[in-house]
């Protein structure tokens, strides 16, 4: 009786601290939202942000976007020869990169890459008391610390999401017309037939923004609300990637649903 | 340079070099890995095309020998005009070849194939293939059949 009064005691309190979570996560987003455009006035701390945050995780992105995109060439052409229909190679590789993989796995690969580091820095920074020190010289942290992060990470997601669907195209291509004799024209016709630029481009990047305003938030939130303490930092860091990779999978199901569902 | 200005310029390119990705994907690849042949223009009329489009390969024994290069509808017989571009080194074809529109396998893409004639004169540039026959809609043939097992 006492173990099951217990088991529902823990439970209660899981579900509080995980609304308690939520909560100060939105109202921290409410705070950020009111600096988001008086960030700008320094768009250099932006520019450093999105340096930081973007065009450091280049390499990773377009690495993994090239061994996606081989990886689709070659199961693609596996699966498409059956049909003997390798001739929709390329818009098989294109369209599951540019609706799906592309964002997705560029989103996952950036919460572990750049919003980890983001908030490792500001949980640093609460914990050697720069932000205390910030706000003591009348300087708002929101506005020059939390904000050009958020931008940064929410100008970079899209962009690399773009790259690395390039980038894996480019793979499945090289696996499918160079190495196994797709027709080449055939593959570049399809996409440019069956590809548009408006129901697949532009919703996918608009999937991509949306991944990486979340990932932004989250990074951002978990490093200014983590513990001033070593264990507190780690944990922070866990959490950002953790969320992170939960809700971008969570959302892509949700706007897939709206985008391209019935 | 100072530092700054080296981290803005390679912020900068990373930025463009993100919205050229875009805009390659958005705007239909233009006309990114259009193979150009070499040879000379065939003509043909097709009552339908079904599906056959731009680039799409021109085959002679299952080999492809050209493209396809561009298809309008004549003007005056509603028909598509298909303007086909074939390799120059085969320019023996009899002047009386047929041109079918087939599919590959059951799912893959339109294509022309050649069939051969029997003609001592070869088709020139700018000839027309009078011998066609259209791209099988699986529904017409599916509704011939339906309305023969009827009349029975």
């Amino acid at each position: 009786m006492r173990a099951v009064l217990d088991a529902i005691v823990r439970l209660g309190r899981v579900a509080i601290g995980g609304a308690v979570h939520a909560g100060s996560m939105a109202l921290f987003a409410l705070r950020l939202a009111v600096v988001l455009l008086p960030t700008w006035t320094r768009p250099r701390d932006v520019a450093q942000q999105v340096y930081a945050a973007g065009v450091l995780s280049l390499v990773i992105i377009l690495v993994a976007g090239g061994f996606v995109g081989l990886v689709l060439g070659l199961q693609g052409y596996n699966i498409l020869n059956k049909f003997n229909a390798t001739e929709s190679l390329g818009v098989m590789v294109a369209l599951s990169l540019v609706r799906e993989l592309g964002p997705v796995v560029a989103a996952l690969l950036f919460a572990g890459r750049a919003g980890s580091a983001i908030t490792a820095e500001i949980a640093l920074m609460k914990t050697t008391e720069q932000l205390a020190a910030l706000e003591m010289m009348a300087v708002d942290p929101m506005r020059r610390v939390i904000g050009p992060r958020f931008w940064g990470a929410l100008i970079s997601v899209p962009l690399l999401a773009a790259m690395f669907s390039m980038v894996g195209i480019i793979g499945g291509y090289l696996i499918g017309v160079v190495v196994l004799g797709v027709d080449q024209a055939s593959f570049w016709g399809q996409i440019r037939e069956q590809m548009d630029p408006w129901d697949d481009v532009a919703e996918g990047a608009l999937k991509s923004v949306a991944f990486g305003a979340v990932i932004a938030l989250i990074s951002v939130f978990e490093g200014y609300r983590a513990e001033p303490t070593a264990s507190g930092m780690a944990r922070a860091t866990t959490q950002t990637v953790v969320l992170s990779s939960l809700a971008v999978l969570g959302l892509d199901f949700v706007m897939t649903a709206f985008m391209f569902g019935a | 340079m100072n530092v700054q200005r080296g981290v803005e310029l390679v912020v900068g390119l990373f930025v463009l070099a993100g919205i050229a990705a875009l805009m390659v994907m958005a705007l239909q690849w233009s006309n990114f890995g259009a193979s150009r042949i070499s040879g000379y223009e065939v003509l043909a009329r097709f009552d339908n095309v079904g599906g056959l489009s731009e680039q799409s390969p021109v085959k002679l024994a299952g080999l492809t020998i050209g493209r396809v290069d561009s298809i309008e509808i004549h003007p005056e017989t509603f028909q598509a005009e298909v303007r086909m571009v074939i390799d120059g080194k085969y320019d023996n074809l009899p002047s009386d070849s047929f041109a079918n529109i087939y599919t590959a396998g059951l799912l893959g893409a339109k294509y022309i194939e050649i069939s051969p004639g029997g003609a001592l004169e070869s088709l020139q540039d700018g000839d027309r293939i009078t011998m066609t026959q259209s791209a099988i809609i699986l529904e017409s043939v599916v509704s011939k059949f339906l309305f023969d097992k009827a009349k029975e």
